[in-house]
């Protein structure tokens, strides 16, 4: 399989919170998520894998290439779409096309003012005064029109209503579309993760939690509820952010595990959601 | 070719691909020899992920609903496929052994089952 992105043991301390050996790839032509509560790390690894913070150890190659010596090819094929505006708030379409256009090699003016129209953004209107689903498509006007081959998505849904969600649905399986391009996707909001995600990677307190297919870790874990009293020892060991409450507890569970449980005790599929909530509850456990 | 998903089903998304495949194969909705959209044209189409229409596609192909000719894309597999018959024959032996289970289990006679069946046949 050819790797668009590869991270090996990438470690980053600051005071307060490091990242730890953290590892994982994606092949070309898919969509992989990356999800992990406020403070799990996502954007440190983001900003580790565009040179702005400087890792401490470990490799990032970015299309085979090494993200630190050969940063200046990587920003020409690479674009990232934050969840607020990276451009001067005063300026017109107009003028970031001019701006742009001079960095980048492959800038394709037609395509842009295509994508514009199609997006039906203003172009006499200040950039500053677009709501948050244009600011993002513009974002994405500007990744199509640079060629970018890869997309890193850094929470741009957050604050978006459901038919611009949707939008950019549309948009970034279209993007895939040509097996040539490849997605990043951090994002809190899960559902749109379980629909086009191809691969999953769970980040929990600066380490990987889970990488791997999105129908593997949708199809391994179980969310059990019941009276404690019926649950045995041995299960309660192994589940995951087990808690109590008035009425009885709940917890996650690994799916192979569900054979072993008394009738008495319901269980339904964990979705994306649940597991990084049972996550943190056992992180909490633990401290 | 059509395909309707419910997001909020239980049922796999891979699996109402396969599903719903299947039964216009079967029900001679989809022609013989028709070309299938790409996989990556059905993913875009219904906003879901790549490799679960790699998987649908593989295991219908598997299954001999759909055959895939490398470079061009996936088919329709000819009607009078073996394999395809052996999967409706397999499909309905296994019918038949929960059908005879249960009326095992309610106690009928094995004359009875066989009657009950030939009703139904018969309609």
């Amino acid at each position: 399989m050819e790797y668009i992105m590869k991270i090996d043991n990438l470690c980053k301390s600051y005071k307060a919170f490091s990242l730890k050996n953290v590892s994982f790839s994606l092949p070309k032509g898919y969509i992989m998520g990356f999800v992990g509560q406020n403070g799990s790390g996502k954007t440190t690894t983001i900003r580790s894998m565009l040179g702005i913070a400087n890792k401490d150890s470990g490799n990032i190659e970015l299309f085979g290439l090494d993200n630190v010596k050969d940063y200046r090819e990587i920003k020409q094929r690479i674009s990232v779409v934050f969840d607020s505006l990276c451009y001067p708030p005063h300026l017109k379409i107009k003028h970031i096309e001019s701006m742009l256009k001079s960095f980048y090699d492959k800038w394709d003016s037609e395509e842009f003012h295509r994508l514009i129209k199609k997006f039906k953004l203003h172009e006499n209107v200040k950039i500053g005064k677009f709501s948050k689903g244009m600011r993002m498509k513009l974002m994405i006007a500007v990744a199509l029109s640079h060629k970018a081959e890869l997309i890193i998505l850094d929470e741009p849904t957050s604050g978006l209503d459901p038919v611009a969600r949707d939008e950019l649905l549309d948009i970034l399986t279209e993007y895939i579309s040509d097996e040539n391009n490849s997605i990043l996707f951090s994002t809190h909001i899960t559902a749109d993760l379980e629909r086009i995600a191809d691969y999953v990677t769970v980040l929990n307190d600066g380490e990987v939690w889970y990488t791997g297919t999105k129908d593997e870790i949708m199809d391994k874990y179980v969310v059990i509820k019941g009276d404690e009293a019926d649950l045995p020892d041995e299960i309660m060991n192994k589940s995951i952010g087990y808690h109590n409450y008035r009425n009885g507890f709940e917890a996650m569970l690994e799916r192979e595990i569900v054979s072993d449980l008394p009738e008495e005790i319901e269980y339904e599929k964990a979705n994306l959601d649940d597991i990084l909530i049972y996550i943190a509850k056992e992180s909490a456990k633990n401290e | 070719m059509k395909i309707l998903l419910k997001n909020k089903s239980d049922v796999p998304i891979y699996e109402q691909i396969k599903e719903q495949i299947k039964s216009q194969v079967l029900e001679g909705k989809v022609q013989e020899n028709e070309q299938l959209p790409s996989i990556r044209q059905l993913a875009k189409e219904l906003k879901i992920s790549v490799i679960t229409t790699t998987r649908a596609y593989n295991e219908l192909s598997d299954e001999g609903f759909i055959i895939s000719v490398s470079g061009k894309g996936y088919f329709v597999a000819p009607k009078n496929n073996e394999l395809l018959r052996e999967r409706m024959i397999f499909e309905m032996e296994q019918a038949f052994e929960t059908a005879v289970e249960s009326g095992r289990n309610a106690g009928l006679k094995d004359e009875e089952i066989i009657e009950a069946l030939k009703g139904i046949m018969e309609g």
